[in-house]
C-alpha cells in the first residue's frame, strides 16, 4: 500500500463541493506536491488527511492508517506546517520547539538532543533564545518546520510553505525541505500555487482545479505532455484547466493571505 | 549541539519516540500534556507580563470607588457583613470571569495563526488541550487574585490570611477560570468568527456577572433571577469565596457543596468542550 492514498474523497460544505472524488496515492520518499489556484480546494483536502476535517464522502490512508478511524495513529505519523503563522511570537524557537516536543511525547533524555539537532539542521541554532516575534519570515517558516520534524514523521504536510518570502527566503526552504527527504527518507506533500516551487521541489504534481484533480504526473512528463518545445508548467496549467493560474479566493481568503504574507514579509 | 558526528547522531534521532502503552501510561500522558499546553501559557507571560497590571484597573474601580460608595449608602442589605467586605469575594469572581472569557477569542485568533492546527493534529487528546487552555486562564488569573488581595486590603477589608483558606481561594479562581475559559472556547468554537464572537461574548459577560450574587445578595433578587443565579456556576464560585477570603466569612451552600458544583462543571465542560473544540478549524 502506498504511504499516502485517497479513495473518492470529497467534501462538501452546504452546496459548495470544496474538493470533488479526489483519487490520489502517493509512495514513500516521494515529494508530491498539489498544484492549483487558491480555492481549489487544496488546503481542504490536506485538513481531511491530517484529520482536521472529516470527508463528506470517500476514504483516505496515511500510514497505512484510515484518517476516518485511525485517527490518533495518523496523528503521531505526520507532521504539519499550516499556511498561516503557527509558531508563537510571544515565546522563543526554542520554546516553541520544547511545548511540541512535549506534545509529542518525546522523552526528557532525548529532548535536548532532538531540539538542538532539529534547530541546527534547519540553520536555527543561533536565534534559538530570540523571541519569534523577532524572527524574519523565512526563520519562522524553517523554525515551524524544525517543529514538526522532532518526532520523525513519516509524512510531512506543508501547506504553501514559501507564501508571502521572499525569493531568498523562499530558496532556503526549498532547500532545507530537500534535505528532510534526503536525511530522513520523509514523504513530502505539499501545496503550492508557484509553478516554480513545484519545479524545483516535486518529484509528481497533481494540477487541481475547483475541486478536482485535472493530472498527475512528474514535472517532465506533464511538460512534454502539450506540444510545445521548453514548456512551462505554467503553460501546463492553462492547457490542463483552461484558465490562468490566479486567485479567486474571497474576501475571508485574500485577507488572511495578505495577513500572513505581511507578517513573513 | 551538532559536532562532527552529525551523521552519526541523525541516525540515532532518525526514529520516532517510543510510545508508552497501558491505561496508567495514557492518564499519565493526559495530565502532563494538559500541563504543557499551561505550561506555555505561563512561558507567554513570564515574557510579557504587562497584561496582568493593565487587568487590575477594571477589580481597583469595583472595590474603590464603587465598593466604597455603596458602603457608605447602605443601599444593600448585606446582614452583620460590611458591604465592601460582601463585594471583595465578588469582584475578585468578576475579574477572573473577564480573564477567562477572553480565551474564546484568543481561541478564534490563535485559529486564524495557525496555532489551534499544529495543536489538533499533534498527538494530545482534545479534553487535554481544552483543559491545558482552561488550566491557562487559572494561570493569569492567579496574579491576579494577588492584586485584588493587596486592593482589599488597601480599603480595609477584613481578610483571612490562614493558609488553607488561601489555598482554598486559589483552588476556587483556578476551577472558576476554567469553567468561563471552557464556556468561551466552546462559544468561540460554534460561531467561528471574531466580529461574532466580540457580540455575543458582551451580551453574555454582563448576564453573568449581575446574574449572581458578586455585588448583591441572591436574596434580594426577584423570583426567576434567583432562578437563574441558583443556575450560574459564578454564583457557588462566590459563596466559596466568600466563605474563605473574609475574617467572618460565611459560605449560604456550604463549602463541599461549592467545591462539587464547580469540579462536576469543569469535568462536564471539558467532555463537551473536547468534542466542539476542534470544529473551530473547520
Amino acid at each position: 500500500m502506498s504511504i499516502l492514498e485517497t479513495k473518492e474523497i470529497t467534501r462538501c460544505f452546504g452546496a459548495l463541493t470544496a474538493v470533488d472524488r479526489v483519487s490520489i496515492s502517493v509512495e514513500a520518499g516521494e515529494v508530491f506536491g498539489l498544484l492549483g489556484p487558491n480555492g481549489a480546494g487544496k488546503s481542504t483536502l490536506i485538513k481531511m488527511m491530517i484529520t482536521l476535517l472529516p470527508p463528506t464522502t470517500g476514504q483516505a490512508w496515511v500510514a497505512g492508517f484510515d484518517v476516518a478511524r485511525k485517527g490518533s495513529e495518523v496523528r503521531r505519523s505526520i507532521g504539519y506546517v499550516p499556511q498561516a503563522i503557527s509558531a508563537d511570537g510571544q515565546l522563543t524557537g526554542y520554546e516553541n520547539l520544547l511545548i511540541l516536543a512535549k506534545l509529542y511525547d518525546i522523552p526528557r533524555r532525548e529532548r535536548q538532543t532532538r531540539i538542538q539537532n532539529a534547530l541546527a539542521f534547519m540553520g536555527l541554532a543561533d536565534s534559538a533564545e530570540k523571541l519569534v516575534s523577532d524572527y524574519s519570515g523565512g526563520m519562522i517558516r524553517r523554525l515551524e518546520i524544525a517543529q514538526s520534524m522532532m518526532h520523525r514523521p513519516r509524512v510531512m504536510f506543508l501547506d504553501e510553505p514559501t507564501l508571502g518570502l521572499d525569493p531568498g527566503a523562499r530558496a532556503a526552504v526549498w532547500q532545507h525541505v530537500g534535505r528532510l527527504r534526503d536525511r530522513f527518507g520523509m514523504t513530502i506533500f505539499l501545496t503550492t500555487n508557484l509553478m516554480e516551487e513545484a519545479d524545483a521541489l516535486c518529484s509528481r504534481v497533481a494540477i487541481m482545479n475547483h475541486g478536482k484533480v485535472m493530472v498527475i504526473g512528474t514535472p517532465e512528463a506533464l511538460k512534454s505532455c502539450i506540444s510545445k518545445e521548453n514548456a512551462s508548467l505554467d503553460e501546463v496549467f492553462i492547457h490542463y484547466t483552461g484558465e490562468k493560474l490566479e486567485s479567486p479566493g474571497g474576501y475571508r481568503d485574500t485577507w488572511r493571505r495578505r495577513r500572513t504574507a505581511r507578517r513573513l514579509g | 549541539m551538532i559536532l562532527g558526528d552529525e551523521d552519526e547522531q541523525l541516525a540515532v534521532l532518525a526514529e520516532p519516540p517510543v510510545r508508552k502503552q497501558g491505561p496508567f501510561a495514557v492518564t499519565v500522558a493526559f495530565v502532563k500534556k494538559t500541563l504543557v499546553i499551561a505550561e506555555m501559557e505561563v512561558r507567554r507571560l513570564r515574557h510579557d507580563p504587562t497584561d496582568i497590571v493593565t487587568r487590575a484597573v477594571q477589580p481597583a474601580i469595583w472595590l474603590v470607588v464603587f465598593g466604597q460608595v455603596f458602603t457608605r449608602t447602605r443601599a444593600i442589605p448585606t446582614g452583620h457583613m460590611r458591604y465592601i467586605d460582601f463585594m471583595a469575594p465578588g469582584v475578585l469572581a468578576q475579574s477572573v470571569l473577564f480573564i477567562a472569557i477572553f480565551y474564546g477569542i484568543a481561541v478564534i485568533w490563535e485559529r486564524d495563526l495557525g496555532i489551534i492546527q499544529k495543536f489538533l493534529v499533534s498527538p494530545t487528546p482534545r479534553q487535554a488541550l481544552v483543559l491545558g487552555r482552561a488550566l491557562s486562564a487559572g494561570a493569569r488569573a492567579l496574579p491576579q487574585a494577588l492584586i485584588i488581595y493587596v486592593l482589599a486590603l488597601l480599603v480595609g477589608v477584613h481578610m483571612n490570611f490562614r493558609p488553607l483558606a488561601l489555598i482554598g481561594v486559589m483552588v476556587a479562581v483556578v476551577l472558576g477560570a476554567c469553567i468561563f475559559a471552557i464556556f468561551s472556547m466552546i462559544i468561540a468554537a460554534l460561531v467561528k468568527k471574531r466580529e461574532r464572537f466580540m457580540g455575543i461574548g458582551q451580551v453574555l459577560t454582563m448576564p453573568l456577572f449581575f446574574a449572581s450574587n458578586a455585588i448583591y445578595p441572591i436574596s434580594i433578587m426577584p423570583a426567576w433571577l434567583r432562578a437563574i443565579a441558583h443556575a450560574n456556576p459564578l454564583t457557588y464560585e462566590v459563596d466559596a469565596l466568600r466563605g474563605l477570603m473574609l475574617e467572618h466569612g460565611e459560605c449560604i451552600y456550604g463549602l463541599g457543596f461549592d467545591f462539587a458544583v464547580l469540579v462536576c462543571v469543569v469535568i462536564l465542560f471539558v467532555v463537551i468542550g473536547g468534542r466542539i473544540y476542534p470544529r473551530v478549524v473547520i
